[in-house]
């Protein structure tokens, strides 16, 4: 880290009568200080004159708690308690920010949040903290190192001052170059379960302004009416018939011809006007295959030769090593298409500004997309496009496309207005279901052989599936020699120490558009590898967890730490020693750097239909900054995971989507599943994610359990491959 | 058509369509946006508002149909003591995530604990169970109704 002298110079221009400490980094990543919005850097924290701290996170919140875990960073090192610190969302706005200080890419996913802003928000508090008390020593004439800042004072342990008395002088000061950072023996916030989430308040009564929730004056609502099948085109409509319908102003073709935006005064008139058009569609380029074709082609892959071999092993290797098997399984996966369905349906506002440029609302995930998408097709330069980040009803991948799909979208519906009045883009669930951009659909074949021993000889693991990076600007970083590493992530460098394991991958092109969802890859591969290591582990007659630790031996950090979980969620879910009546199923699975174990317990009823009683989870996540917000995401990612397993899939007839809304999208409900016990490793180790990470053992866990006393379920959803569930 | 819409102890003047369903109305109209649009089917339970001190989904709810009646959201909720009991549980034990979904569950919530004041597990999943949560914080639901039910008997 070092100290930015220069940028002294650019502070002399600084008001000192804003007085406002900013502390974050430069764009070279570097620790910096200044006093206005005008400072070159990119704000962690902002202290006011009057003393009012405030996070600036520039994560978006989804419902996954950065909210939290970013101010509780800060409220810990600056030494201010979690009552006394405020949030705002960073906006995308080159204007203030040069362009490049969020750059190059501001975006939240992978469950980055926490990993990559633990130390950076950390030394921002701590810088402040040190600046605050530089200038109070100064003042009172002490040695700096004999005052501290305790409960949101500067304090020598008897004299006390407020923060705002600090603030002018500090923000003229540079950022030390290495602030001071608290000790985990002195943290009071981070790790602590009673820190509550910030933004619950608003959440509870109404008051919490999602991007649905805007409404600026004179706003149009625009819907689009959609093609029903990837790659039509619109050849004409006629809105003779939304005429009638009082609140409908008018519609357009869109400029790419994707669809018809819809305009009118209101949301519910902008439906009813677009129920009521009549669209002619040129199908020469639509997809028309239905998703049972691709499914065949999906499986005629994993029977073939793969394109793209990723182990030193080959498949023959492999299969030759299981000669003279005492037993081999084979078995063949099919996963379906799935909807990310966040709870609150699409929606972004475009907004022109009295300077000329506009405004994008929008509960944003991925700021730069959209930026740069707005700039290009409303003809504006970067710093003209501001982008104000919204909360959102859930995302879960789905509001972070490669293409910016419905910012584009929106775009586009506003450049074919004068731009006089905001425009807001409303999406309904039935766009949602059927709108695109699925998580992939995917085969794996997978044969183990077992010596007489019950040791595995040989794996032989292919896999097909429908790129997601694949002609994306994400190419370049996720995919290597031909493998999206987003296909095989979780096969590929598992924790498991197997021998002789070939890994094989062919891509089938989609029928449809698709994209990462909650966990990506991890998604469909812990199942396989959780379902063959317990089939393998029954078909040897050993003990499920003995049966995967002994392939987790040594004291590599991936083998002890997949190790650990494995053995805190079978001690905590009472491995082996399931009520009367009930069945348990686990797996376990690393994913974005962290290790999360489940035990599913499942009961029958007389009709066989099986109810998820209860989870058991055990997460080791490195440092657990925020335990209850970890414990909500566990939560959150294991019912997400059991409920598509249990009854979701998107399917396709000729080209079009088959469902349309929850009633045949059904979502996991509350009666679907009982008690979810999470625990978490104690650690030292950065923190990783959590976000995406109790979603992929769920599933197998689920799978596992019923294949004690039931089928072992290698097609999803479970209800079409026969599971009933209570 | 012209109706007078009577909402958190006011009465309001509205235009609106025969079949336009009363979440617009709330949404568009009066701008109140604590009241959620999720499915537009009654599938979902965000749109979930007190008819005469009932739980209903708006969007299957035509204003046609609800001359007189006294509609309350959540906006106001506290103001009942169950409804301050049930948020007040629901912020000890931070149910939210993205919260999109919680208006609705609160006012079901609500309206479980307004018929029954001691719910057991089965019947809270029972009644709950047309409010989707897709962050599913059922479990801290299950609970945070429990606790309002305990505080109420306080
Ligand atoms: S929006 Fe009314 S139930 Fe979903
Ligand atoms: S909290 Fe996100 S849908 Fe319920």
């Amino acid at each position: 880290m070092t100290l930015n002298t220069s940028r002294r110079g650019f502070l002399k221009g600084a008001a000192a009568a804003s007085a406002v400490l900013l502390v974050g980094a430069r764009p070279d990543g570097a620790l910096a200080a200044g006093s206005s919005n005008g400072a070159k850097l990119n704000p962690f924290v902002k202290i006011d004159a009057d003393g009012t701290v405030t996070a600036i996170v520039k994560h978006f919140e989804k419902g996954q708690g950065p909210a939290t875990g970013l101010t509780t960073l800060i409220a810990e090192e600056l030494g201010i308690s979690m009552e006394d610190i405020a949030y705002e969302f960073a906006p995308s706005d080159p204007g203030t920010y040069n362009n490049l200080l969020f750059g190059p890419v501001q975006g939240t996913g992978g469950s980055t949040a926490m990993a990559n802003s633990y130390m950076q928000y950390r030394q921002a508090g701590a810088a402040a903290r040190e600046m605050l008390v530089q200038v109070a020593a100064s003042e009172w004439g002490v040695d700096a190192s004999t005052l501290d800042i305790v409960d949101g004072q500067v304090t020598d342990g008897s004299k006390r001052a407020p923060l705002a008395k600090f603030v002018a002088a500090a923000s003229q000061l540079p950022a030390p170059e290495n602030p001071r950072l608290k000790d985990p023996s002195e943290f009071r916030l981070i790790g602590n379960a009673k820190v509550q989430r910030k933004d619950t308040p608003p959440k509870i009564n109404g008051t919490a302004k999602y991007a649905m929730d805007l409404h600026l004056d004179n706003q149009m609502v625009a819907a689009v009416l959609r093609s029903p099948r990837k790659g039509a085109l619109v050849a004409g409509f006629s809105d003779e018939d939304a005429k009638g319908i009082k609140g409908y102003i008018r519609s357009a073709v869109l400029p790419n011809k994707a669809g018809v935006a819809v305009y009118a005064e209101h949301t519910w008139a902008a439906f009813q006007a677009r129920e009521a058009l009549s669209v002619e569609w040129d199908n020469s380029n639509a997809e028309m295959r239905s998703s049972d074709q691709v499914r065949e082609q999906l499986i005629e892959a994993v029977n073939a030769d793969p394109a793209y071999v990723l182990t030193e092993t080959t498949a023959s290797k492999a299969q030759s090593s299981m000669d003279g098997a005492a037993t081999v399984l084979e078995e063949t996966f099919y996963f379906p298409l799935l909807a990310h369905a966040p709870m609150e349906p699409l929606t972004c506002t475009i907004e022109a500004t009295s300077a000329g440029g506009v405004v994008l609302h929008d509960g944003c995930q991925f700021p730069t997309g959209p930026h740069g998408a707005l700039s290009q097709i409303l003809g504006l330069p970067m710093d003209k496009v501001q982008i104000n980040t919204m909360f959102a009803g859930g995302s879960f991948g789905r509001r972070a496309t490669p293409v910016a799909d419905y910012q584009v979208e929106a775009a586009l519906a506003f450049a074919l207005t004068d731009r006089s009045r905001p425009v807001k883009l409303v999406w309904s669930r039935e766009d949602d279901i059927t709108g695109g951009f699925y998580r992939p659909a995917v085969a794996h074949r997978v044969r183990v052989g077992l010596n007489a021993d019950g040791g595995i000889m040989g794996w032989d693991h292919r896999i097909a599936a429908q790129s997601i990076m694949k002609g994306t600007p994400f190419e370049a970083m996720a995919v290597h020699n031909g493998v999206d590493h987003s296909s095989v992530e979780g096969v590929a460098q598992s924790p498991y120490v197997i021998p002789q394991q070939h890994i094989g991958l062919t891509d089938v092109a989609p029928a449809t558009t698709v994209l990462w969802w909650r966990s990506v890859g991890h998604s469909h591969t812990a199942y396989v590898v959780e379902s063959m290591m317990d089939a393998a582990a029954k078909a040897a007659g050993r003990d499920p967890v003995e049966f995967r630790l002994s392939y987790l031996t040594g004291d590599g950090a991936d083998q002890t730490r997949t190790a650990g979980v494995l053995k805190l969620a079978a001690e905590k879910g009472n491995w082996g020693a399931a009520p009367e009546g009930r069945d348990q199923g686990i797996a376990v699975h690393k994913s974005f750097n962290s290790y999360v174990a489940e035990v599913v317990e499942i009961s029958r009823d007389e009709d066989d239909y099986v109810k998820v009683e209860k989870v058991t989870c055990a997460v080791d996540c490195g440092v657990a900054v925020n335990p209850d917000v970890i414990k909500a995401q566990m939560e959150g990612g294991i019912g997400y995971g059991i409920g598509h397993v249990m009854r979701d899939e998107i399917t396709l007839t000729e080209g079009v989507v088959d469902q349309s809304n929850f009633p045949d999208y059904e979502p996991l409900r509350i009666g679907d599943i009982g008690e979810i016990d999470v625990h978490i490793v104690a650690s030292n180790e950065a923190p990783t994610g959590v976000g995406e990470p109790g979603t992929p053992p769920s599933a197998p866990a689920l799978a596992n359990a019923i294949a004690v006393n039931g089928p072992r379920v290698t097609a999803l959803p479970m209800i079409n491959n026969g599971v009933d569930f209570a | 058509m012209t109706l007078n819409l009577k909402l958190n102890g006011q009465t309001h003047q509205v235009e609106a369509e025969p079949g336009t369903p009363l979440l617009w109305v709330i949404r568009d109209e009066l701008k109140l946006t604590g009241t959620k649009f999720g499915c537009g089917v009654a599938s979902c339970g965000a749109c979930t508002v007190h008819l005469d001190g009932e739980p209903v989904r708006s969007c299957q709810t035509f204003i046609e149909d609800i001359e007189g009646a006294e509609i309350t959201t959540i906006e106001v909720v506290d103001q009942n003591p169950v409804g301050a009991a049930v948020q007040a549980a629901w912020a000890e034990l931070d149910v939210v995530q993205c919260g999109y979904c919680q208006s609705g569950q609160i006012m079901s919530a609500i309206g479980l604990l307004t018929e029954n004041s001691k719910p057991t597990s089965a019947e809270i999943d029972d009644y709950m169970n047309g409010n989707a949560c897709r962050c599913a914080t059922y479990q801290r639901i299950r609970a945070a109704i429990v606790l309002a039910s305990e505080k109420l008997e306080a």
